[in-house]
């Protein structure tokens, strides 16, 4: 089909994505791109939409209607269906009837190489900072569950260490290698969360909020932490961030929701003096 | 300490226990309630284990196990009378359909891979429920198993709800220690792979796992089934330490059993569980069989309240004060190790000297 391909040169595409819990229309037409090697930050009002965006991108949710793809490949499709078709109140509702619905898991979306960290820290809660490492090389194995169990995969094991202690020395994490994940200060925490999506070898990384709940000092840090591993691992960056000093100095290009609805998209400053923005976070009270 | 150092010392342990185990066979009279202990614990050690492994180091909350068990003992029984005995095993049945017998070693695998099977396919609907409606859903499999053993219409097979008998048996106790030993061991040697660590990552938290690239449909699933896989031959072995096996045997009360074991032990430690399946196996059969005598004299004063029964009251409060006060169980999450052990001495001793000081 012609179309299962898409050939823009962008590593993440979002096209006419919607997303519909009941009657409530969370996620309304989206359609972005990330290019290769940028960094793309969305942006909103709490209850935009922002999150189910990113949910659906990593095969959390399934859309309700659209399509997403990877490096030009297709790796989400869907379109209403069942009881969803009669309640459906998104647009294009007939553009991916009869196509093949793709839906995978998000695991099988980590293994295509888009890696993830979650807003609320989701660490290994029992396991120390390198074995919250070394789990995520698991994903990367060629050894079976035979092969594995008998120790026969000595060298592919050594190097899954070799490589975890080499992230955790440019993560500069090598002081707590130790520790229990969950006893680290929690701007570690997230550098951790940081370093572990990055151990599945991704391309595209999607960071959830980076930088809830840091102070503006850690906030800088992470701003130069992002910029840093952008080039260090030739990543392209897709992120949620509340936070506007960060989000304007690091982003290449900024997109924004509201009410489900993409009502702006540009550079830094031309998104900053975009009035409907402005609207948008000032609850429109030029109007009244 | 290092790797080979720490393998030695493990395989001295190992022998060292097995030669101890080996003399006091010869020594002591063999009805004694020592061996029997040694002989069940081991057997209950091992699906003791095989259950850590799902509930302590996977997270899920099964309570499948004692249908697990029964599939491997049934099998192993089927699989091992021999054809002669078999017209007074099978008196109501004519001889039962099965007409031939197969090795002791190869009858165990059987048992274990049956019930690795029956774990697969029950796994399919089941696995995607989440922790309590997994236990449920788990111990009503293993209820259901019991009752479709009793059935008559399988009698040929299952001997329907008749006792299974004349099957080869084990006499030393060396036996079901270096079948569970090796059975642990594999699982020991699982845990502290890339998998044993995928393992305790979905345990940890699902989410997260999943967005690490672990398949938790696919992990979830080897963990049920291997699990499975090694309560059915701890079945086999209790088959074989019985002598007899009846499908009523394998109540919801024998995984309650095993679940205390792994509680007591410490959710996720190994050698937790071991430890306290001797521990359980011990008091139940024999230090706390005093509870059960009506007329148990302290000099001439008669103990109130002893009768048959007592045993599992006291049992009963035994547990609730260690769910109260020692959630942590034996060894919480930790291991027993040489290692270990020497450094507890070696605080022990510091602490003494500067006492002295």
């Amino acid at each position: 089909m012609s179309n299962e391909r898409n050939d823009s040169g962008a590593v993440l595409k979002l096209e006419n994505l919607t997303m519909q819990f009941g009657g409530v229309v969370a996620v309304d037409n989206v359609s972005l791109e990330v290019g290769k090697g940028e960094i793309l930050s969305l942006i909103g009002p709490n209850g935009a939409g922002k999150t189910t965006a990113f949910n659906m991108v990593t095969g959390v949710y399934a859309p309700t209607n659209g399509a997403i793809y990877y490096k030009g490949e297709k790796i989400v499709q869907n379109t209403p269906q069942g009881k969803m078709k009669k309640l459906y109140q998104g647009e294009n509702a007939d553009l991916y009837v009869g196509k093949r619905v793709i839906a995978p898991t998000p695991d099988k979306i980590t293994k295509l190489g888009i890696a993830r960290t979650f807003q609320n820290i989701r660490l290994f809660k029992s396991q120390t900072v390198f074995e919250n490492i070394l789990i995520a090389k698991h994903m990367l194995r060629t050894s079976n569950l035979f092969t594995a169990t008998f120790h026969l995969n000595a060298k592919e094991e050594a190097q899954m260490r070799q490589e975890s202690e080499e992230l955790l020395r440019i993560m500069e994490l090598e002081d707590v290698r130790d520790e229990l994940a969950t006893s680290l200060p929690y701007g570690k925490q997230r550098h951790l969360e940081i370093a572990r999506a990055l151990a599945t070898k991704p391309e595209l990384l999607l960071l959830d909020e980076p930088a809830a709940g840091m102070n503006p000092q850690e906030t800088m840090e992470l701003t130069q932490f992002i910029g840093r591993i952008r080039g260090e691992f030739g990543l392209t960056i897709f992120m949620i961030e509340h936070h506007m000093d960060l989000v304007m100095e690091i982003s290449d290009r900024i997109h924004v929701l509201d009410f489900g609805k993409s009502i702006a998209e540009g550079k830094p400053d031309e998104v900053r003096n975009d009035p409907r923005v402005i609207e948008a976070y000032l609850g429109g009270a030029q109007d009244e | 300490m290092s790797k080979k150092k720490k393998m030695a010392w493990n395989v001295s342990l190992i022998v060292a226990l097995l030669g101890l185990l080996f003399v006091l066979e010869q020594v002591m009279p063999s009805g004694s309630m020592l061996f029997t202990v040694l002989k069940k614990g081991a057997i209950y050690a091992l699906v003791a284990v095989s259950m850590n492994l799902l509930n302590g180091f996977t997270g899920l909350f099964s309570l499948g196990q004692a249908g697990f068990m029964l599939l491997g003992a049934y099998t192993y029984a089927i699989l091992t009378i021999p054809p002669e005995s078999r017209a007074s095993v099978y008196q109501y049945y004519d001889g039962g359909i099965v007409n031939f017998a197969i090795p002791v070693p190869l009858a165990l695998i059987a048992g274990g891979l049956i019930a690795a099977g029956f774990a697969f396919l029950i796994g399919l609907p089941v696995l995607r429920l989440k922790s309590d409606y997994l236990a449920i859903a788990t111990l009503g499999f293993a209820e259901i198993i019991r009752a479709v053993f009793q059935w008559d219409k399988l009698g040929p097979l299952t001997n329907g709800s008749n006792l299974l008998r004349s099957f080869p048996t084990f006499q030393s106790v060396l036996y079901p220690f270096i079948v569970s030993g090796i059975c642990i061991a594999l699982i020991v040697m699982l845990i502290n792979s890339t998998y044993g660590r995928a393992f305790k990552a979905i345990r940890d938290d699902e989410i997260a796992a999943e967005a690490m690239g672990i398949n938790l449909a696919h992990h979830k699933r080897l963990a049920f089934v291997i699990s499975s896989f090694f309560a059915g031959v701890s079945g086999g072995l209790l088959a074989m330490y019985q002598t007899t096996i009846q499908a009523s045997m394998f109540k919801s009360a024998m995984t309650y059993e095993i679940l205390l074991i792994v509680v007591i032990g410490g959710i996720g430690s190994v050698t937790g569980s071991c430890i306290s399946a001797f521990l359980f196996i011990a008091c139940s059969e024999w230090w706390l069989r005093f509870l059960d005598n009506e007329n148990f004299y302290i000099g001439s004063f008669h103990v109130p309240l002893l009768r048959a029964g007592f045993r599992k009251v006291v049992f009963a409060v035994v547990i609730m004060a260690m769910v109260l006060f020692y959630r942590q169980g034996i060894m919480g999450t930790k291991e027993f190790s040489v290692e270990a052990l020497q450094g507890f001495f070696r605080k022990l001793f510091r602490r003494k000297s500067v006492k002295e000081e």
